[in-house]
């Protein structure tokens, strides 16, 4: 109450900007510490373009998870039956693609929708009957796995059509190979070329940015940061992509991940309601009495969940070529994990998709990297956890000496 | 001659880039009752906090000498140990527990871990019946009033073996008649022989309980005035406080009221919980164009619930009645058609209900209007940072930038930003609920230039506020409510502290 009225503006220092975005970039770092780690004990295996494709196909559903959570969790909620949920629609997917024999295009649609509607039956609870959504949510992960159990008789459902397997295990193919200098070494030329394109235009939109932001008076980060963030990113990606390059390519799955990062990142920081999610988060009654229809916006982020859910669903069980009753148990943790670690707040109101992104890669790669080293599952969970405490505490560490 | 029994000596306290106290002499005698004032932001509360401990020895400079020696308090328990017992604005109970249990929290009689009821109560009673309060100390928290709220505090700071009582603003929320019942206690406690420090807004209680007043303003000791040895006036404090003279504590205004703007007719409402329990009974009133009017009535009458019942029916139960706006009956049943119809509220808890603390000016700023902003729901930046840096500096809003959170703000900007988002949404008719609880004068003196700019564009505002002075100081037309009835419409010749409460009194006769 003391320090806020003063009318002076200083231009803040290096030292002051690393400090009050250390969470950003701190995560950044740690994930790039984290895979050079890996890399180094696992003598180089981490990056071999073939543990590179898995890694991605591996992760995929975790990191589309996530980006529902995220929603959920900065709108002041949680869902603990998206693990469930993944079984579920595996099952059902199993039951229309196998006995009933309906073509992979009627079913992807039809398990979104089904999604859906098990997200909009427990927002129901939530949003309007005011039940905290932890019980509804554990609520719906038990329902929604024994109604698996029920669906699949106990027993596994495979394997399944080509058409239905290319979600998790196709490759973009190689419509530009007559580009390729060297077809032995760069067996794929649209990743590479897809990751070049990529990166310009992240350098150039940066730039357009920080242009922009100088003409209106508005604040820039340092230009050293920019660069230097620009530059790791832009040799992560070409890295990861040319070994892609060398090896099938860009997965299936990659595109439709990026895809719905971009989306999900435009939605969270440039649309009305993403903007509405998050004061709903920060105080629901203020954002209430402000017009803004809290109801509606918490259904509609356990809607957006579930087909999320139910995405994710469809590309474990076609990676797994098998629907089991025993699909994503625990899914639902590691998916809060990512959020968790990526600085979403527990009490709502805060979060990015990029750090819930980031969190999530974090969670892969340890788990392929500790895979890797042979590390038995007792130990990973044991090491997962501790992650995960050491991430938030160094959050709220930061928080409590930034109020001095 | 006078004993001190605590003296702070030049203490300085520095926050990362700000000097909070700077050299400040603080000087209690025992047995008196001190009144500590200033502008929000003077230092009132940090150096309450630093005597406290809440900011322990070694992260300020200075000497705090109690009872003859020295002190470095390093823990809020040092100094309870010492009798030093500091009761803070945000009252510090649980809500769900007994008056009983939260007396002897954390100091509970106990044997072994063992609770010892029946002696707990005991000692509960006795302690009620010290600081006048006749409730079972089976009670829960909840279900008393914020001024028996108050007084359990103050049995629990007895409990403690009380030597000096601090209390951080404790009539901020509490109605006339429980504010003067707190004020005799303490008169009572001084009497007994405690000493008091009070930390206060509210000039004409400090002047009727004070012996020395001390001003604080940026940080640094004003001045110690002796209430005995000179008539203090109000105005006097005031200059202390701002340091030069406030000829008017309210700026003129030259009243151009057009036609009835919003009329309401017939309003009835049911409590909110106790829902066979009509709480509103037949309310009826009118703002015209270019108008302030006032809504009077005590704690509980039934004026924040008029206007939110009113505001979408964001209050209560089975609600009837009839809206207008300018003679065109409105739909006002939810929050954005009453926005729609051209009302806007702003409440009288702007942190719980009117901000979004975390998020900054700009974002708050926009919220209850985000679509004029944005085009097929994606918002334009540039358009929205326009909007926030306007209200920024029309407003006069003292922050660093647009982007600065809004919890970092003084209580009369935070005002202003709540202010700016329902202006953004050009409202006809604005209902101000408490428009300067809680804030500075010079920040409510701004406030109320405000709304005099508001009324002179020919907008109706409706202001609902516990302080007479203000609403004399500010109205056009009172209306007078009690009981969820409105009991009087007073024109502002009619219109004076003693008419408002004789209307109230009159009415509790009645019914």
């Amino acid at each position: 109450m003391v320090a806020d009225t003063s009318t002076h503006t200083t231009k803040p220092s290096i030292g002051d900007y690393l400090r009050n975005n250390i969470r950003e970039y701190g995560l950044l770092v740690a994930l790039v510490i984290i895979m050079l780690f890996f890399q180094f004990v696992t003598s180089g295996v981490l990056f071999r373009p073939v543990n590179l494709t898995n890694l991605v196909l591996q992760n995929s559903f975790i990191v589309i998870m996530a980006l529902g959570m995220l929603l959920i969790i900065v709108a002041g909620h949680i869902d603990l039956s998206v693990g469930s949920i993944v079984a579920f629609i595996g099952a059902i997917s199993a039951i229309m693609l196998v006995k009933w024999g309906l073509p992979a295009f009627v079913v992807v649609p039809a398990c979104l929708v089904v999604g859906g509607i098990l997200g909009a039956a427990q927002g129901y609870w939530v949003a309007y009957q005011k039940i905290p959504s932890f019980i509804v949510t554990l609520a719906g992960m038990l329902v929604f796995r024994g109604l698996t159990y029920v669906v699949l008789g106990g027993r596994p459902i495979g394997p399944f059509p080509k058409e239905f397997q290319i979600l998790s295990t196709g490759f973009v193919p190689d419509f530009l190979y007559f580009l390729s200098p060297s077809p032995e070494v760069i067996k794929n030329m649209v990743a590479l070329v897809a990751v070049l394109a990529l990166v310009g235009y992240a350098i150039y939109a940066g730039l357009r940015d920080r242009r922009l932001n100088d003409q209106h008076g508005t604040d820039n980060e340092p230009f050293i940061f920019f660069a230097v963030q620009m530059a790791v990113i832009g040799v992560v990606a070409l890295f990861i992509g040319f070994q892609l390059a060398t090896y099938r390519g860009l997965p299936n799955v990659l595109i439709v991940m990026g895809v719905l990062i971009a989306l999900y990142t435009f939605v969270t920081t440039r649309s009305t309601i993403g903007r509405r999610i998050y004061a709903m988060g920060g105080n629901e009654k203020a954002a209430k009495l402000s017009g803004i229809n809290t109801e509606r916006l918490t259904f509609y982020a356990f809607v957006n969940m579930g087909v999320l859910a139910a995405l994710a669903g469809m590309i474990i069980t076609a990676r797994l070529n098998s629907a089991t009753p025993k699909a994503g148990v625990g899914f639902e943790l590691d998916v809060i994990a990512a959020c968790f670690i990526g600085g979403a707040s527990a009490s709502g109101g805060v979060g990015k998709i990029t750090g819930a992104v980031i969190g999530a890669f974090i969670m892969g790669v340890m788990n392929n990297g500790m895979s890797i080293m042979g590390i038995g599952i007792d130990y990973q969970q044991l090491i997962k956890g501790l992650v995960l405490l050491a991430a938030v505490f160094f959050d709220v560490y930061n928080k409590n000496k930034g109020k001095g | 001659m006078d004993n001190i029994i605590l003296e702070m000596r030049s203490i300085t306290k520095t926050f990362p880039g700000v000097k909070a106290l700077d050299n400040v002499s603080f000087k209690v005698r025992e047995g008196e009752i001190h009144a500590l004032v200033g502008e929000n932001g003077a230092g009132k509360s940090t150096l309450m906090k630093v005597l406290s401990g809440v900011y322990p020895a070694g992260t300020y400079e200075g000497e705090i000498h109690y009872d003859g020696k020295a002190r470095q308090f390093r823990t809020i328990s040092d100094s309870e140990e010492l009798g030093i017992i500091i009761i803070h604005q945000e009252l510090a109970l649980v809500p769900l527990l007994s008056i009983a249990e939260n007396i002897f929290l954390g100091n509970e009689i106990a044997n072994n871990g063992v609770i010892h009821w029946p002696q707990t109560f005991a000692r509960t009673q006795e302690l009620l019946k010290k600081v006048g309060l006749n409730e079972s100390p089976a009670t829960l928290i909840t279900d008393i009033g914020v001024g028996k709220q108050q007084l359990v505090e103050i049995a629990k700071a007895l409990s403690k073996k009380v030597r000096l009582l601090i209390l951080d603003e404790p009539t901020a929320s509490l109605n006339e008649s429980d504010s003067d019942a707190l004020l005799k206690l303490l008169m009572e406690f001084r009497k007994q022989g405690m000493t008091s420090i009070i930390i206060s807004h509210k000039l004409n209680e400090i002047r009727k309980v004070a012996d020395q007043i001390t001003i604080l303003r940026d940080g640094g000791t004003v001045e110690t005035l002796d209430c005995h040895k000179e008539d203090i006036s109000e105005d006097r404090i005031i200059k202390g406080m701002v340091g030069r003279a406030m000829e008017d504590r309210y700026p003129p205004r030259e009243p151009n009221i057009g036609d009835v703007l919003l009329e309401v007719k017939n309003w009835n409402v049911f409590h909110q919980h106790h829902r066979d329990r009509q709480f509103l009974h037949d309310v009826n009133f009118n703002v015209r164009a270019g108008e302030v009017v006032g809504i009077a009535g005590l704690m509980g009458a039934g004026r924040t619930e008029t206007a939110m019942s009113l505001f979408g029916r964001s209050w209560g139960h089975k609600i009837t009645g009839e809206v207008t706006m300018r003679g065109q009956p409105v739909d006002v049943s939810t929050i954005p058609r009453a926005i729609k119809a051209g009302l806007a509220y702003v409440t009288e808890d702007r942190k719980q209900l009117g901000l979004v603390l975390i998020n900054n000016i700009k974002d708050n700023t926009t919220l209850a209007n985000l679509s004029a902003v944005a085009s097929s729901g994606v918002i334009d930046e540039r358009k929205e940072r326009k909007v926030a840096a306007d209200y920024r500096s029309k407003l006069r809003i003292r922050s660093h930038s647009i982007y600065q959170e809004t919890v970092n703000l003084s209580g009369g900007n935070q005002q202003k930003v709540v202010l700016s988002k329902w202006l953004f949404t050009s409202p006809e008719v604005l209902i101000l609920d408490e428009p300067t609880r809680g804030i500075d004068i010079g920040a409510k003196y701004e406030i109320y230039t405000i709304i005099n700019q508001l009324a002179a564009e020919g907008k109706g505002i409706l202001m609902i506020s516990s302080e007479m002075p203000e609403l004399l100081g500010t109205c056009d037309r009172i209306y007078v409510m009690n009981e969820g009835r409105i009991v009087a419409e007073l024109s502002k010749e009619e219109a004076s502290q003693e008419s408002i409460m004789r209307a109230i009194m009159r009415s509790g006769e009645k019914h």
